[in-house]
């Protein structure tokens, strides 16, 4: 093969994995793939669809709004318990999968592993479950004396049976006078997981914003602001709030991941809310503005170029201490990024990657593994939408394929033709490319790592990167007799 | 901060005196009683012990707590992937399916190939007619299955979407296109049985659908069909087939998942191994079929029995009783004399039952899972002077499955002693484990936080492991599967003993090095 651009090779996998779809499939993905770089305007990143239907028939990567709900934004909330309402499945197949890390006596004050599900039979979709949904809500409040609040996450048959469960919720929140939240997030509603965050977030604004008795007795300091949009996998937040309380920050609340409901309540006292998950959440952070007048910033915790340009930038909402405070928090980390940068960057300096995650990860990790001098040559969205492209251009360091809604069989094919050294995707997709060889890593779950927000963090990212790419057990694939090399 | 030269993760980046002071002074903004008062949390703590909260929580109507089942259409998938070049497709929502091949992927390390509709807002009103007509295009024109198993979500149950006729609308209009693929469909709502139910609904329907007509039927006296039911012991398929070779060729496994979820480095097949669809065909002219799970087989058993008429036999080979039943009947239907290699076996199984006795001897055991699993492995308890003092299967059928249970239970010294809780679910167990204590439990991944919560020991033995590799590669069927259960168990036992004996100058003197 002429070696030709990388934009070359983008766009030609491109126009080769579209041949494989009939007509009506091909003109639909057609407008989910493209390629983009730093320089020029009107590139994939602007022009990309997204927050589409889903092709059917494809292997795709996303979920569903339950998942977005329950899964994302609800789950996390350690002190509430999280009803999975309809029948058995979702609820166990979602349970304790996410490591949002939470600290608590589980099934005793929180119990965010655990899946608490209605269970529902042939008997409850004819006559429907509200009245199983009224009785589940009263045992749970028996058995489970400590919880601060139910919320109820609806599965798909909910929205088509014609239940009221908002009616049983506000039953209940009366009776009971604990928070009692009904989320109608079906999984059929939208086209993934996304529609799914804003329902979420619509049911905190309506049901928790109002409640004002926590903030009642509030002690405001000029420098109280939230993390918004960190789900504390595997520590994340726990390692971004270390940093945010050096510079002389007071962080009143984690929205959701080791969330309590009282966060929730009093995070309008917030002087700034930070907000990490933008796509997630930003819907929370607008709402936040508009009724409470709090500013919101975005912030990037990954990799110590990006943490230390967001920790510059936070710090400018606030006065000269906390500058000068945020100086010197970036000047005692940069030592040891530096010293990790120096022993790690020589062992991963060129190698290419793919990413196919969901959230803001698709833009937000780039500058970690630019950092490392890893190329980011592929990324897309799960459930992105058009602001998430656009965002995604100011991230991008050279030709990038970006890719909506991939699907296995486009993301085999690109990586075949693409042939990155790693790529970093979700659980799913992990097999698929080790079988072929090929370093991977989980990018939703940091593979049973993390936590990847903020400097501590880097050093974990930079050693777990080194471990994938330059793990012995690549070598080992071709038998000595073998006489085709693999992935010839 | 991290030191470069030890950098840590989690686990221990957490446990530094910096982040213990983060995470301390957090809990002045957050509300849940372990930060409010730790005291009350205690007491609560306690009061769930008791034969008072036992009783509560028995007595629960409504809420499910800690299931131990999943639902329908993940059995379907794993049915559909037992056949050749097969494609599980899924008629619904895509996310119930990133769920299932998740789940089937973190127990298996593994990808699952399985496709779905997409079916969203606009299908829950109109239908998912049109879903159906691209989807089975687009995903044969993508992933060029020989079979495309369709399955249903309770989305699509809910509405009523007949599979048959939309099956049939969607051929039609494929333009040729889906006219050399053969299309298998199974109703399979979640809101009814679990995910064997759809196991079952999915293998009665391919082979239903894959027959040719009764009248067609020619038996071939030789053919012997194996159904192994919803087995995720990949060593397990693999030793049915062993056995079944020694007595003969004309053997064949249906449903065969074996491979599909243990391919090798080098190369990514997105289909393998599996049922030839040929001998599925055919399946209607073998002189009997064998089912190892009677219970994942309800449905399946009707159509063979009913519509067949062919010979029907359900075998348990889990533990010696078990197997030696199998291998009798395999002996029956081929009119062979059982072969010396599994005489070997069996008595090279005797012989190690008989060597570790003494630490399975009297213990007590709780233990949950599927219906058939817990058959094989409670006789096994029994087997061997164990005493399985709580059975618990949320899943359990209502027909024949107590009675079943009794049945082995009753051969244990102990009967009186032993439990059976059928339809409860893990927050039970939890319960039955405070107020009436066992040594050992045994069960899949969740039961980790039973294990946290009471300190009694988890024997990982089960569906689904997550936090534990490549165990699903050993076999637990047969006699060399059972050799397998014995080494975990008491290996699991021993460890237990050394960790209690452990204590320098305290216990230690019990710490033998020969056990």
């Amino acid at each position: 093969m002429v070696a030709g651009t990388l934009e070359d090779l983008q766009k030609e996998a491109i126009e080769e994995i579209l041949k494989v779809y009939p007509e009506k499939a091909r003109q639909n993905r057609e407008k989910h793939l493209g390629v983009d770089s730093p320089e020029g305007v009107k590139g994939a990143c602007d022009k990309t669809k997204s927050n589409k239907q889903t092709v059917p028939g494809v292997m795709s990567q996303r979920g569903c709004a339950y998942a977005g709900s329950k899964g994302v934004v609800w789950g996390p909330v350690k002190d509430m318990i999280h009803i999975s309402h309809g029948p058995i499945g979702c609820g166990q197949y979602s349970r304790a999968g996410r490591r949002n890390y939470y600290i608590g006596t589980t099934g005793i004050d929180t119990f965010v592993t655990m899946n608490f599900s209605t269970d529902f039979s042939e008997k409850d979709i004819v006559f429907g479950g509200d009245k199983k949904l009224k009785k589940a809500l009263e045992e749970i409040d028996e058995l489970f004396p400590l919880n601060n609040g139910i919320s109820i996450q609806s599965e798909c048959p909910i929205g088509l049976i014609g239940d009221d469960i908002h009616a049983v919720a506000k039953k209940h929140k009366n009776e009971s006078s604990k928070p009692t939240i009904a989320v109608s997030c079906e999984g059929f509603r939208g086209v993934s997981q996304s529609l799914g965050h804003h329902i979420a977030n619509d049911m905190i604004r309506d049901e928790i914003m109002p409640d004002a008795s926590a903030r009642k007795d509030f002690e405001s300091t000029p420098y109280d602001v939230a993390i918004i949009g960190d789900y504390n996998i595997g520590g994340d937040a726990w390692s971004s709030r270390i940093l945010l309380e050096e510079m002389g920050l007071r962080v009143i609340a984690q929205w959701s991941g080791d969330a309590t409901y009282k966060e929730l309540a009093i995070a309008p006292k917030a002087k700034l809310n930070l907000l990490h998950c933008y796509r997630s959440m930003n819907y929370i952070s607008r709402h936040m503005e508009q009724e409470f007048g709090i500013p919101w910033i975005e912030y990037n915790f990954f990799g110590p170029s990006k943490t230390t340009e967001s920790l510059r930038r936070i710090a400018a909402c606030f006065d000269d201490t906390i500058k000068a405070k945020t100086e010197a928090v970036i000047e005692k980390y940069t030592k040891m990024t530096d010293a990790v940068v120096a022993k790690y960057r020589p062992k991963l300096e060129g190698k290419k990657v793919m990413l196919y995650v969901g959230g803001l990860r698709p833009r937000h990790v780039i500058g970690a593994y630019e950092d490392l001098g890893m190329e980011v040559v592929g990324t897309g969205y799960e459930f992105g939408h058009g602001d998430d492209y656009k965002r995604t251009k100011e991230e991008i360091s050279r030709s990038t394929l970006i890719y909506d809604d991939v699907n296995e069989y486009e993301l085999e094919q690109f990586v075949k033709m693409l042939k990155p050294d790693l790529v970093a995707s979700g659980v799913k997709e992990k097999y698929v490319f080790q079988k072929m060889g090929l370093p991977f890593r989980q990018m939703h779950s940091w593979d049973y790592s993390g936590p990847y927000h903020g400097y501590d963090a880097f050093a974990i990212f930079a050693k777990d990167m080194d471990l994938a790419l330059n793990s012995p057990v690549w070598t080992h694939t071709k038998a000595p007799w073998a006489k085709t090399e693999i992935g010839a | 901060m991290q030191d470069v030269e030890n950098i840590v993760n989690g686990q221990k980046l957490f446990l530094k005196p910096e982040y213990k002071e983060v995470l301390n002074n957090k809990k002045e903004f957050e509300g849940n009683m372990g930060s409010v008062n730790p005291a009350k949390v205690d007491e609560i703590a306690e009061w769930t012990k008791s034969w008072e909260y036992r009783e509560k929580n028995l007595s629960r109507e409504a809420i499910t707590v800690n299931p131990a089942k999943a639902c329908q259409p993940l059995g379907a998938i794993m049915a559909g992937l037992g056949f050749e070049d097969t494609m599980p497709y899924v008629h619904g929502s895509h996310g119930c399916v990133a769920y299932f091949r998740s789940y089937f992927t973190r127990h298996f390390k593994e990808p699952t190939p399985c496709v779905s509709d997409s079916m969203s807002e606009s299908a829950a009103v109109f239908g998912g007619l049109s879903n159906m007509k691209d989807g089975l295009r687009n995903c044969n024109a993508m992933y060029k299955p020989k079979m495309i198993a369709v399955s249903t979500t309770c989305m699509a149950e809910v509405i009523g979407d007949d599979l048959n006729a939309f099956v049939i609308g969607a051929k039609e209009d494929a333009e040729g296109e889906l006219d050399n693929t053969l299309i298998t469909h199974a109703h399979t709502p979640s809101f009814v049985g679990s995910h064997i139910t759809g196991y079952d609904n999915m293998m009665k329907s391919i082979l239903e659908q894959l027959s040719p007509e009764k009248s067609e039927q020619v038996l071939d006296e030789e053919r012997i069909n194996i159904i192994p039911g919803f087995e995720p012991y990949l060593g397990s398929l693999a030793e049915i087939k062993e056995i079944s070779k020694l007595f003969s060729d004309k053997i064949v496994m249906i449903g065969d998942h074996e491979e599909q979820w243990n391919t090798g480095a080098g190369e990514y097949k997105l289909y393998a191994g599996g049922t030839k669809l040929d001998d599925a065909k055919t399946a209607i002219n073998a002189k009997a079929t064998i089912s190892l799970q009677k219970y994942s087989t309800t449905q399946t058993a009707k159509t063979i029995k009913v519509k067949w008429k062919q010979e029907y036999a359900a075998c348990n080979p889990i533990g010696l009783a078990g197997t030696d039943e199998f291998i009798m009947k395999l002996s029956e239907l081929t009119g062979k004399d059982v072969p010396e290699e599994i005489s070997v076996q069996r008595a090279q199984l005797v012989d190690a039952m008989q060597d570790s006795y003494p630490y399975m001897h009297g213990k007590k055991f709780a233990i949950y899972g599927d219906p058939d699993f817990l058959l094989g492995l409670v006789s096994f308890i029994v087997e061997m002077g164990g005493i399985p003092t709580h059975v618990l299967c949320h899943n359990a059928p209502k027909k024949g499955w107590e009675d079943d249970m009794k049945k082995i239970i009753s051969k244990s010294s102990w009967a009186s002693e032993c439990q059976i809780w059928a339809g409860k679910d893990l927050w039970h167990l939890r319960s039955l484990l405070f107020t009436e204590p066992v040594d050992f439990l045994i069960g899949n991944v969740y039961g980790k936080e039973l294990y946290r919560d009471t300190g009694i020991p988890l024997i990982r033995i089960g569906f689904p492991i997550f936090d534990r590799h490549h165990l699903h590669r050993y076999s637990i069927s047969g006699y060399k599967g059972a050799l397998n259960l014995l080494t975990w168990i008491t290996n699991a036992i021993l460890d237990q003993l050394d960790e209690e004996t452990k204590e320098i100058g305290k216990t230690d003197y019990f710490f033998d090095c020969v056990r």
